[in-house]
C-alpha cells in the first residue's frame, strides 16, 4: 500500500476539481466540489489531522455545500444557461494557468524540501492538543472570529433582505 | 489510525506543494475561464481548501499544531465569506435576473 494512497487520493481529487471547473451544469459542479471535499477529508486523515478531517467533513461538506445547492437551487437558473464565452478568453485563461502551475512548482523546486513527511508527535492534530493551543495562545483570534461569524450572519440577512421602500 | 500514517511516512512534502499547486492553479483557472458567479465561489473555494492543506502538511512537518489553527480560522472566515457572497448574488440576482458576472460590467469603470 504505502504511499500509493496519497497518490491516488490526489489524482481523483485533482480530476474532482477539474470537473468543477469545466462541468457545464453548476448543480453538477457543486457535486464534483462536494466529492473533492471528501477527497481533502481522506488527505487530512493521512496528515492524522482528525479535528481538520472532521471540521473540514461538517463545516466544508455540510454547511457550506448545503449553501452552495440552496442558492443554486434558489436562484432557478435553469432557463438561461450560462453564455459561453469566446473560446479565445478560455484558451488565454487555460494558458495563464499553465503558466501559474509551470512558475509556482519551478520556484518551489529550488526550495528542495523532498524530505519524507515524518510525524514526529503522534497526536499533533487530534483534539486535545488543537483545543489546548486555541485556547492558549490563539484565544483573541477564536473569540474575534466569533465577532465575524456574527458580524457575517447579521450582513447576509440584511443582504437579502428585500428592500420596503425601493418596492412600495 | 497511526498504522495508517506509518504507511505515509515517505510522501515528500514536495509532492504536497505540487499537489496544492495544482489544485489551487484549477481555482484560478475557473475563475478566469467562467462566468458563472456561484462557479467563481465554488473556484475561490478549491483554492482555499488547496491553501489549508498545505499549511496543514507544514504543520506536520514543523510538528507544530499552530498551522492546523491557522487552518480552523481559515475555514471559519470561508464560511462567512460563503454566506456574505452567496446573499450578494441572490441580490444581483434579484437585481439583474442573471448570475452572469458580465452583466456587472459597470463595476469595472
Amino acid at each position: 500500500m504505502g504511499t500509493s494512497v496519497f497518490y491516488f487520493v490526489a489524482t481523483l481529487s485533482v480530476i474532482f476539481a477539474l470537473m468543477v471547473v469545466f462541468a457545464k451544469n453548476p448543480i453538477h459542479s457543486v457535486l464534483y466540489l462536494i466529492l473533492t471535499f471528501f477527497t481533502f477529508t481522506i488527505h487530512y486523515v493521512l496528515l492524522n489531522a482528525q479535528f481538520l478531517a472532521v471540521v473540514n467533513f461538517i463545516v466544508y461538506m455540510g454547511a457550506i455545500m448545503v449553501l452552495f445547492l440552496f442558492v443554486l437551487m434558489l436562484l432557478n437558473l435553469n432557463k438561461d444557461n450560462e453564455p459561453n464565452k469566446s473560446a479565445l478568453l478560455k484558451v488565454v485563461g487555460i494558458i495563464a494557468g499553465g503558466c501559474l502551475v509551470v512558475t509556482l512548482i519551478g520556484s518551489l523546486k529550488s526550495v528542495a524540501i523532498a524530505n519524507p513527511l515524518v510525524l514526529k508527535n503522534p497526536n499533533l492534530g487530534l483534539v486535545e492538543n488543537l483545543g489546548k493551543e486555541l485556547f492558549g495562545p490563539f484565544m483573541l483570534p477564536f473569540e474575534l472570529s466569533s465577532l465575524l461569524l456574527l458580524s457575517a450572519m447579521v450582513g447576509a440577512v440584511l443582504l437579502t433582505k428585500k428592500e420596503e421602500k425601493a418596492n412600495g | 489510525m497511526g498504522s495508517l500514517f506509518e504507511n505515509m511516512q515517505s510522501v515528500p512534502l514536495n509532492h504536497y506543494i505540487w499537489f496544492c499547486a495544482i489544485i489551487f492553479t484549477i481555482g484560478v483557472v475557473g475563475v478566469l475561464t467562467r462566468r458563472n458567479a456561484i462557479v467563481i465561489f465554488m473556484s475561490v473555494e478549491l483554492m482555499l481548501n488547496a491553501v489549508n492543506l498545505l499549511l496543514a502538511a507544514f504543520s506536520v512537518h514543523h510538528n507544530d499544531p499552530s498551522g492546523q489553527v491557522f487552518v480552523f480560522f481559515i475555514m471559519a472566515l470561508a464560511a462567512a465569506e460563503v454566506a456574505v457572497g452567496l446573499s450578494i448574488i441572490v441580490m444581483v440576482y434579484r437585481n439583474t435576473q442573471s448570475i452572469d458576472i458580465n452583466v456587472l460590467n459597470r463595476l469595472k469603470w
